[in-house]
């Protein structure tokens, strides 16, 4: 099975091109279908984001995936060839990591794309387009992503401000043990940011809302304690580290309110993280002496001037994707229906050429029409023999039965064991392999034209 | 001497800066270097000298305590310059013994000496917190995190070392204080009190009070903190210099 992928990004293509490629959500339904029924594709999926447009296929001896841009899209391809990248094989999985880990977006990290990526892979099960081959890369895809939040910071923008939230506490109070957070705002980046200090050691958690409901929820969920939100102002002072994320259209805490917390904490300082915008604390507030406010700009700031830390998080992250692709390059070989199918050919092939041969010899002199009757008999038997054993291997590609399987009727027909042996021998590649099984596909289709059972239906247009 | 070596290696530590180890070899030489020139004969040589001698050894001291304390070289950064010139200013001074009031021998005298300049040197180093919290502070309202800011230790660690070493140095100094005012009074009466260090000397405790006070009751620190001890050290150095003026204070018989 061949993987082949075709696209655009943000980095190859302004955002005109991309317009022009771009498949709406309504659409990409309707796209997946088309790119299905383009010669050669047997699975296939769509994926489009406001930063990429690709089109990715799994086929037995590839597919043009130009022409399909240029009938489908109706759009002169040449002009596009400058921005166009194209994958085969083992790039293809590793884009398809690095996309779904969002390693390849626009802002690294974000968190989106493995939404749109993984909306795409329901599109492709419920059409059908996606099964055995590309179903394995999206899964394993969607586990790298996962891999990749959780064991690298690059995670998500979201988690990087929060770290960057805690290496400022840190560079303000040292050690986090026993800080005091006070969450203004029950949102889910605060949360996020107050659940991260609390891992690095914060001790109590107030937390605070309009709705004093949502405050009781988040309170309960991060282990602190909700106050009511008129009582905000009485108690803000005894938190080290206050995180606003309200949506209130002006700012809570503004200067006069931080003078009068700076008197009842006996000047110790106090650090102020804004995510909301409109901002929560007042521009004024930090000239305050000992309180320290940094807003979300500020910190995307240093998370953008982290560039050290962001780099060996990025290198971290594309180690992990190398590894899985070579992992998953090991479990689909060992997937791959291909050699089997061929040896299964061969063998029959073999004994049925000998016994034609004795046949003729037995026979003596034919006539043309003889011969082709004896041709065609031969053939159907063998392909009648191989069809439910190819069908059931094909069934099971990309599966884990089907090494199990492939052994099994090695076995019953006597084939050697060993993959490579045949392939050392007659030194066929898989490619090679796959398309000469793709050619003598077509040739029993030839010859069984009028059988339909005989045919191979393609996968991909069983449903 | 062995003041040459010490000057030495003090100045290799200054080029590179990460050398503990060698602040450490440098301390003790210059402990031996101390008790030796203490057994050759008290306080022998110039005391002014053996004082900065003296004030150079504990900074070290300190800066090394601080080190184990809070795991930072930071202060090196200032205390390391002051105790190479002040161990250098020491070590080229070893010419003449200029000739020495009896009074210096008396046991009274050592203890005072010692009590003040670990006051001095605690008064000194909670000054160089105090300035190096300021630039942190700066540095974090500016919002520029690889400057300065990324290579001090936290804002509060800084401020703890600076209130420790205030509290710490606060009863040294003024037992030192009291130990030297009563050799004054055994020796010269009540006409002690006029004599410019000593008034300078009661101004230094007076502001060293007022800043532990404020630090205390209402927790003052960043600017107006630096501000105080800023004060409290140009008042010791003032004391420090008043030496030459000074007609009680000077260990020389006239």
């Amino acid at each position: 099975m061949k993987l082949q992928l075709l696209g655009v990004n943000h980095k190859t293509a302004p955002v005109e091109v991309r317009e022009r490629l771009a498949v709406p959500e309504w659409r990409l339904e309707e796209a997946t279908r088309k790119l299905l029924q383009h010669p050669g594709v047997v699975e296939c999926v769509v994926f489009s984001t406001c930063n990429r447009v690709e089109f990715a296929v799994a086929s037995d001896t590839g597919a043009d995936l130009h022409g399909f841009i240029r009938d489908y899209l109706l759009t002169d391809v040449s002009t596009l060839r400058e921005h166009l990248y194209e994958h085969n094989g083992d790039d293809v999985v590793r884009h398809v990591f690095r996309v779904a880990a969002s390693l390849d977006s626009m802002i690294v990290g974000e968190p989106q794309i493995l939404g749109q990526v993984k909306q795409s892979y329901a599109i492709g099960k419920a059409i059908g387009s996606v099964h055995a081959n590309l179903d394995a890369l999206l899964s394993r895809a969607f586990s790298v992503a996962k891999r990749v939040r959780t064991e690298t910071a690059i995670g998500s923008s979201v988690v990087s401000v929060a770290s960057v939230a805690v290496e400022l506490a840190r560079k303000i109070f040292g050690n986090l043990q026993g800080r005091s957070v006070y969450v203004v705002g029950a949102g889910k980046m605060s949360e996020l940011a107050a659940r991260h200090l609390r891992s690095h050691g914060a001790g109590t958690i107030f937390v605070s809302n309009r709705t004093h409901e949502s405050a009781l929820k988040m309170a309960e969920r991060v282990g602190g304690t909700a106050i009511h939100f008129d009582q905000l102002y009485r108690t803000a002072d005894q938190a080290d580290i206050v995180i606003t994320s309200t949506g209130a259209p002006h700012a809570i805490f503004r200067r006069e309110h931080g003078e009068m917390f700076m008197h009842r904490r006996k000047n110790r300082p106090m650090f102020f993280i804004d995510i909301a915008v409109p901002r929560d604390v007042d521009a004024r507030m930090s000239q305050v002496e000992g309180i320290f406010v940094y807003d979300i700009d500020d910190l995307q700031q240093v998370v953008e001037a982290n560039v050290s830390d962001r780099g060996r998080e990025a290198e971290r992250a594309e180690k992990l994707v190398e590894e899985e692709v070579a992992r998953f390059k090991r479990r689909m070989q060992s997937l791959d229906a291909v050699p089997t199918i061929v040896a299964l050919q061969q063998r029959l092939e073999q004994i049925r050429q000998s016994e034609v041969d004795r046949l003729r010899g037995r026979l003596g002199k034919l006539s043309p029409e003889q011969e082709s009757a004896i041709e065609n008999l031969t053939r159907s038997i063998v392909n009648k023999i191989l069809h439910v054993p190819i069908t059931t291997l094909k069934g099971f590609s990309g599966s884990d039965q089907l090494a199990s399987t492939a052994e099994l009727l090695r076995s019953i027909f006597g084939i050697e064991n060993d993959a490579s042996q045949w392939n050392g021998a007659s030194g066929v590649t898989n490619e090679e392999a796959s398309k000469r099984l793709h050619q003598r596909q077509e040739q029993s289709l030839a010859i069984h034209s009028d059988e339909n059972e005989v045919a191979e239906p393609k996968p991909g247009s069983r449903h | 001497m062995l003041y040459a070596l010490v000057a030495l290696l003090r100045r290799r530590e200054i080029l590179s800066r990460t050398t503990l180890p060698i602040a450490g070899v440098a301390v003790t030489l210059h402990f031996v270097a101390l008790a030796e020139a203490f057994r050759a004969g008290g306080m022998a040589g110039n005391p002014l000298h053996q004082s900065e001698s003296l004030l150079a050894f504990l900074m070290m001291l300190l800066f090394i305590g601080v080190f184990y304390l809070y795991r930072t070289t930071s202060p090196g950064i200032v205390v390391l310059p002051i105790a190479f010139l002040l161990s250098l200013s020491a070590a080229l001074a070893q010419g003449a013994p200029p000739v020495i009031s009896p009074l210096l021998r008396s046991g009274w005298i050592y203890t005072h000496i010692i009590l003040i300049l670990i006051g001095y040197s605690a008064l000194f180093f909670s000054f160089i917190a105090s300035v190096l919290y300021l630039l942190h502070e700066r540095s974090l309202k500016r919002k520029d995190l690889n400057g300065i800011a990324g290579k001090l230790p936290a804002l509060e660690t800084i401020d703890n070392i600076g209130y420790r070493l205030l509290l710490i140095g606060f009863p040294f100094m003024t037992i030192g204080l009291i130990a030297g005012s009563v050799i004054a009074q055994m020796q010269y009466g009540a006409s002690y009190f006029q004599d410019p260090k000593i008034i300078l000397s009661l101004l230094m405790w007076g502001v060293y009070t007022v800043m532990l006070y404020t630090r205390w009751n209402s927790g003052w620190r960043g600017r107006r903190a630096a501000l105080l001890s800023a004060f409290a050290f140009a008042a010791a150095l003032s004391v420090w210099a008043a030496n030459y003026f000074s007609g009680v204070h000077r260990f020389v018989s006239r």
